[in-house]
């Protein structure tokens, strides 16, 4: 396989047609798997419903483990979400301009996983029906939320998070949708002329364009570093043993950074494959992509191995009981089994040929976030089975609502961005014609270098000849 | 104006000691040396605040409601305490250790701060009150207490009663709906009800110690249990806290070992009002 960028010969009516070709009629393995994802969120529906008809009783959690898999598949989903502004926000500021092919996916995922996150504090409420009591809204009777409550700033975070998030995809978008307008026909085309805010490409246009862009990714970063560290807080505010730990929220952002970047990989495999894009999303970007997820991989083991060594050495029996609870007792296999797959298994990146191949980074990057699902199972429910009262000390697996509620999250998320990916363009086009274009001129210069030092060495040789 | 009235509350409840002018601070003395672990508390606590039973299925599954519960911990033969014996049939020599536990009403209640709707909070009484209405169950004050005696209603436990039953419920209290948090309120209808009696016999800011007793106090056969006002100098409750150098906001407590008063978990600096007394046993035995 060619390791050199081969994206400067593309021509750009290709870059467009290519692109929107992927909005075209869905083929048959599309349907199939909108509705597998579909029945999956049926179930889930159904499972909600009975518990609520039910109590909170029939997903099997239990004093003392009032949290369980909602809690974890929320930190999960919130974690995911962080990937796109990585991508768009951080390495569009650092000018890494091998994001822009990606960058598009990867803003819908984070939009769609702050959207999958956001159900799991609803359902996982013992009276959803009085959810909005934990929005500061005016009250007759002037009473308002606990200002004090980690919960309370999750609510916020997220509500901000999921509102910028969703307006830096859609800012980012524009320029695309105007290009989908001009080609597009039937509802689609008031749907796009009606998003495109009647974009006609004009340089005052773009100029306005650019400076929100880089403001919106200005004001996302430090949100997104916040979001997770407010759901770090909901553990690290608390005062059981193993939660209430002061690295928490560098650790939870690591961690989310980390868990965002493996799913990044997953999605460019399957888009590229799927959508045949394999002159934009080339193996030098899986590559990059594959570097930057052991540089973050490597942070969070750091952070994690730091979590260990200072909660051994502080020699707080509570905490001591709970970490060796965590390796040797009833959830050790939680752990084991996330340690070899998010400590042990992102070693496999070192190598060039894995970082290469697209099969290798594909099952390398679900396995990555299966460590990374289990990491949160393993942060919620281990401490609650060894806390402060050793009478409660219970070990309680997740019931199958639970269950079916976390897979039909999986089948919520795919769902949305299977419809995503049809009818809004899944790679930026304007982004990825900048980034041929810069390439070509690199090339070119690069040729009129090799073509003055061709002269140079001539003019040396003939030197040498007199 | 909502605003300024939050700012309000909360620049005064920043304050220190706010409540220390208040004129009670309920309290609760248990001896270990007393109680036999018959488990008649538990029985009136189940009978006077309407907490649900739940039956063996849910039990196994830990749903269980008891507000009080007697914590049961067996010896090792060589002295150490071992707690995850269960095993029946290796009864040790000098038997089980009874801890009545129920809700200690920290001073410092690590559930307060973390409920995103204030369902839970500090009474000028000292107690450590949960507001059912308000509640909208997302269990953190569960997850975040030491004791582990909060108790939530994972069903509809109240539909499952037999008919004539329903007549036996407690007036004076609601019958909780699913999707709740409780936990032991020190008895406050009987607390309510002696605070509207002092006042009607013309000493509002004074319950006469003895003139009201909680549910579990009540019922225990050895006297384990006192409840009274840790405010009043002149309370039992006082006196055996006195008694026993356990001072309330004090970090460092008198440990010396002819004192027999602690409180559990104490190292977590909560600040709970309830003292137990250690059971003091012939260790040569």
């Amino acid at each position: 396989m060619e390791h050199q960028d081969t994206m400067k010969d593309v021509a750009w009516a290709k870059i467009n047609a290519d692109v929107l070709r992927s909005l075209e009629k869905p083929r048959r393995i599309f349907w199939i798997v909108l509705a597998v994802c579909a029945l999956l969120v049926l179930s889930g529906v159904v499972a909600e419903i009975y518990q609520y008809r039910e109590g909170m009783g029939v997903a099997l959690m239990n004093r003392p483990h009032y949290w369980q898999l909602y809690i974890s598949n929320f930190v999960f989903w919130i974690g995911m979400s962080h990937s796109g502004t990585l991508l768009s926000a951080i390495l569009l500021l650092t000018k890494a301009d091998w994001r822009k092919p990606i960058y598009r996916f990867a803003e819908a995922m984070t939009l769609f996983s702050i959207l999958t996150a956001a159900i799991y504090p609803i359902i996982h409420l013992g009276r959803v029906w009085n959810l909005y009591w934990i929005l500061p809204y005016p009250d007759a009777r002037t009473i308002w939320p606990n200002f004090r409550s980690p919960l309370l700033w999750d609510a916020a975070a997220i509500t901000a998070y999921a509102t910028s998030s969703a307006l830096f995809l859609y800012i980012g978008m524009i320029p695309d949708l105007a290009i989908c307008r001009d080609n597009a026909k039937g509802w689609r085309k008031k749907l796009y002329t009606a998003l495109s805010m009647g974009w006609m490409g004009r340089a005052r246009e773009w100029m306005a364009f650019r400076k929100t862009y880089i403001l919106m990714a200005c004001f996302l970063v430090p949100l997104a570093v916040s979001v997770h560290s407010i759901v770090a807080s909901d553990f690290a505010m608390s005062i059981m043993p193993d939660w209430h730990i002061t690295s928490f929220p560098l650790y939870f952002v690591a961690g989310a950074l980390y868990s965002g970047c493996a799913a990044i990989i997953t999605l460019f495999v399957m888009l590229r494959h799927i959508f045949k894009f394999e002159a934009y999303m080339t193996t030098e970007i899986l590559d990059k992509t594959a570097k930057l997820t052991f540089a973050i991989a490597m942070a969070w083991n750091y952070l994690n191995l730091s979590e260990y060594a200072s909660i051994w050495y502080s020699n707080d029996m509570y905490e001591k009981e709970v970490l060796l609870a965590k390796f040797f007792g009833p959830y050790a296999v939680i752990v084991w089994t996330m340690l070899l797959c998010a400590t042990v298994a992102p070693f496999a990146m070192v190598f060039k040929k894995v970082r290469h191949s697209m099969w290798s980074m594909f099952i390398l990057s679900l396995v990555l976030q299966l460590g990374m699902w289990l990491e949160r199972f393993q942060i919620v429910s281990p401490p609650l089975a060894s806390n402060h009262e050793p009478w409660t000390w219970a070990v309680v697996w997740p019931g199958a609502v639970q269950l079916i509620i976390t897979l039909a999250s999986f089948g919520w998320f795919t769902m949305l961005f299977l419809i995503f990916c049809k009818i809004f363009p899944s790679v930026s086009m304007y982004e990825v014609k900048e980034m041929v274009f810069h390439r070509r001129k690199a090339s070119s210069r690069a040729r009129l270098e090799d073509l003055s030092a061709i002269k140079e060495e001539v003019a040396r040789a003939e030197e040498g000849l007199q | 104006m909502a605003l300024k009235r939050m700012l309000e509350n909360w620049s005064r409840l920043r304050q220190r000691d706010y409540y220390k002018d208040a004129p009670y601070l309920w309290g609760l003395t248990i001896d270990l040396n007393k109680c036999i672990g018959c488990g008649a508390c538990v029985a009136a606590c189940y009978a006077e605040n309407n907490v649900p039973v739940v039956g063996k299925e849910h039990c196994g599954r830990g749903h269980s409601m008891h507000w009080m519960r007697i914590e049961r911990y067996w010896d090792e033969p060589d002295g150490k305490a071992d707690i995850g014996q269960q095993d029946a049939s290796d009864f040790p020599e000098r038997g089980a250790h009874y801890i009545p536990m129920m809700c200690q009403q920290c001073n410092h209640a690590p559930c307060e701060p973390v409920c995103p709707v204030a369902a839970t909070y500090h009474s000028p009484d000292g107690l450590n009150t949960q507001v059912y209405n308000r509640c909208i169950g997302s269990r953190y004050c569960g997850n975040n207490c030491p004791y582990k005696v909060r108790y939530f209603n994972f069903f509809n436990f109240w539909k499952d009663l037999p008919h004539p039953l329903e007549m036996q419920l407690n007036p004076d209290l609601t019958v909780r709906d699913k999707g709740i948090m409780e936990k032991c309120t020190f008895c406050v209808q009987r607390i309510r009800d002696a605070k509207d009696q002092a006042n009607d016999e013309g000493h509002p800011e004074h319950v006469e110690d003895g003139s009201m007793q909680t549910a579990c106090q009540q019922s225990c056969p050895t006297d384990a249990i006192v409840f009274g006002n840790l405010r009043d100098p002149k309370s039992q409750v006082s006196r055996l806290w006195e008694q026993h150098h356990v001072v309330l906001n004090r970090h460092e407590q008198d440990k010396s070992d002819d004192i027999r008063g602690y409180r559990v978990l104490e190292e977590l600096n909560v600040e709970p009002c309830v003292m137990y007394l250690d059971r003091v046993r012939d260790v040569e035995v």
